[in-house]
């Protein structure tokens, strides 16, 4: 049966929520910047006024400014942000249970089964659309089509407040000329690989040579040629979908650069406190780490990240903190002093099931370390966070306050 | 020129029904004076498209009037003609 799934996507929705929120801010150029203190002092989010002056998200806020002199730069306010979001969810809901969001001001609906209540994809859109400017204030872009992917690419062809139909009979003429970085899962590395090979668009991404991208790009390869010739199957996930807990991480931008390894060490120490934490509170073992080290070259952001696996599984946060300074030892060479940090503890599984004890691995010790920790979280819960902690985290070591929102990372994709 | 507006919190007496339905009753403004509301025409969620934000819009007849009352988060508030009050 033909799928009726729509995209909705909230345009510029920082930007938008404060302007919504502020009159006085509307038809001026305004972006939400991040706090310069802390070092998050980047353009999250800008109005189309802005855009018009070549602001862009990501950039410094000194080179906005520099574009647009009269730019009006707003602190986040992300409860609001999750208020409007949570508001648009609520509106969403009134039309089907298949919402699986991306983001937060991005979801995806599946309506093939409320068509026959509401009318079909192009009236419900225009209805939400309709909606989300009355009740929120807000405008959404709607893409309509019969997967997944192509209502995403539809909701991001026509901006602000539109709706874009991207029928089953007809798709080939409607987006087979448009660039290949448009499609969902064609990332600036992919772009790059197919330009390489002479493939610039989506259409000649459908006609390319299945071995080709196989071997190029493996399963990515052929999931990008099913996407591009309308194949994609995947479903929408139910509202109280909770996708698998892949991993648990933690990162940070420091205050100031670090510039060797016992800083490193203390901020690695101190995120995994937040990591063992999660892993109790989710039931949790890590199998293994995974680090993410940034740094400025050239006035531009880079990084790179480096994995391994643990000896034994467990949820400790001092055996987390010291593979994952092993690994960053064995791994950075300091070529260059390092912004932020981030460590993801991965291959988690429930800390009910069996492990083989190994020889060369103490699982005496890994024991003892998670019994102790039992203790130390006893203490925090009953009287806060910061009651115990390890000694050398009481100094100074280049870390921002804690923030006080926990946002909902996007969700992946399920098939 | 344009008519400038600001958001006013106001202290609202409502009568709430058995099912929980909201009807407010009266205002008191910012000025201390308690105007009562005479009818209530409509309830729908909407934008506070001169003042910003969004709640829960009453229409509401106060004095021959016509006006909209937002309620937002158990707070209530009106958009109230003239600049914003320091």
């Amino acid at each position: 049966m033909d799928r009726t799934i729509l995209h909705c996507d909230m345009n510029n929705f920082y930007a938008s929520v404060e302007c919504m929120l502020n009159p006085q801010l509307r038809g001026k150029p305004v972006a939400v910047g991040g706090d310069v203190e802390n070092r998050h002092g980047i353009i999250l989010a800008k109005n189309y006024e802005a855009k018009k002056y070549g602001v862009q998200t990501a950039e410094a806020l000194w080179q906005a400014k520099q574009k647009c002199p009269n730019l009006i730069i707003v602190p986040p306010h992300y409860e609001e942000y999750l208020k409007y979001s949570r508001l648009a969810h609520s509106i969403y809901a009134e039309y089907t249970d298949l919402i699986e969001p991306y983001g937060m001001d991005e979801v995806w609906m599946d309506i093939t089964g409320s068509t026959k209540l509401f009318g079909d994809g192009e009236k419900v859109a225009n209805e939400l659309r309709r909606r989300m400017k009355f009740e929120l204030g807000l405008t959404i872009s709607v893409g309509v089509s019969f997967c997944k992917v192509f209502a995403k690419l539809g909701s991001d062809m026509k901006k602000p407040d539109a709706v874009t139909i991207i029928p089953q009979d007809s798709f080939r003429e409607v987006i087979w000329d448009l660039p290949a970085s448009d499609m969902l899962g064609v990332g600036r590395s992919t772009e790059k690989m197919l330009a390489s090979y002479g493939i610039h668009t989506i259409g000649q991404l459908a006609n390319a040579y299945p071995d080709m991208l196989e071997r190029k790009l493996g399963k990515n390869g052929m999931m990008l040629l099913a996407f591009a010739n309308g194949l994609d199957r995947s479903r929408v996930a139910p509202q109280d979908y909770e996708p698998p807990m892949k991993s648990i991480g933690h990162g940070i931008t420091t205050m100031q650069d670090l510039e060797n390894n016992a800083e490193v060490w203390n901020v690695m120490l101190s995120l995994t406190q937040d990591i063992g934490h999660k892993l109790r509170v989710y039931n949790k073992n890590a199998g293994g780490v995974a680090i993410y080290i940034r740094y400025i070259v050239d006035k531009q952001l880079a990084g790179k990240q480096w994995q391994c696996q643990l000896p034994l599984r467990t949820h400790s946060a001092a055996i987390i903190a010291k593979e994952a300074f092993r690994l960053f030892e064995r791994s950075y060479n300091w070529e260059y002093p390092i912004r932020s940090v981030t460590v993801r503890a991965i291959n988690l599984c429930s800390q009910d099931l069996p492990e083989q004890l190994q020889f060369f691995s103490d699982a005496a010790t890994v024991e003892r370390k998670e019994r102790l920790e039992s203790v130390v979280e006893e203490l925090r819960s009953r009287f806060g966070k910061y009651v115990i902690q390890p000694a050398c985290l009481c100094q100074n070591i280049k870390m921002p306050t804690d923030r006080e929102i926990e946002l909902r990372m996007p969700t992946g994709m399920i098939t | 020129m344009e008519q400038q507006y600001h958001k006013v919190f106001v202290e609202v007496t409502v009568k709430v029904s058995p099912e929980g339905e909201k009807r407010p009753q009266s205002i008191k403004f910012e000025d201390g004076i308690t105007y009562n509301i005479d009818r209530l025409k409509q309830r729908t969620r909407a934008a506070a498209t001169k003042v910003g934000g969004t709640g829960i819009r009453y229409t509401v007849v106060i004095n021959g009037t016509e006006t909209y009352l937002f309620e937002d988060d158990d707070r209530w508030f009106v958009e109230a003609k003239g600049n914003v009050r320091c």
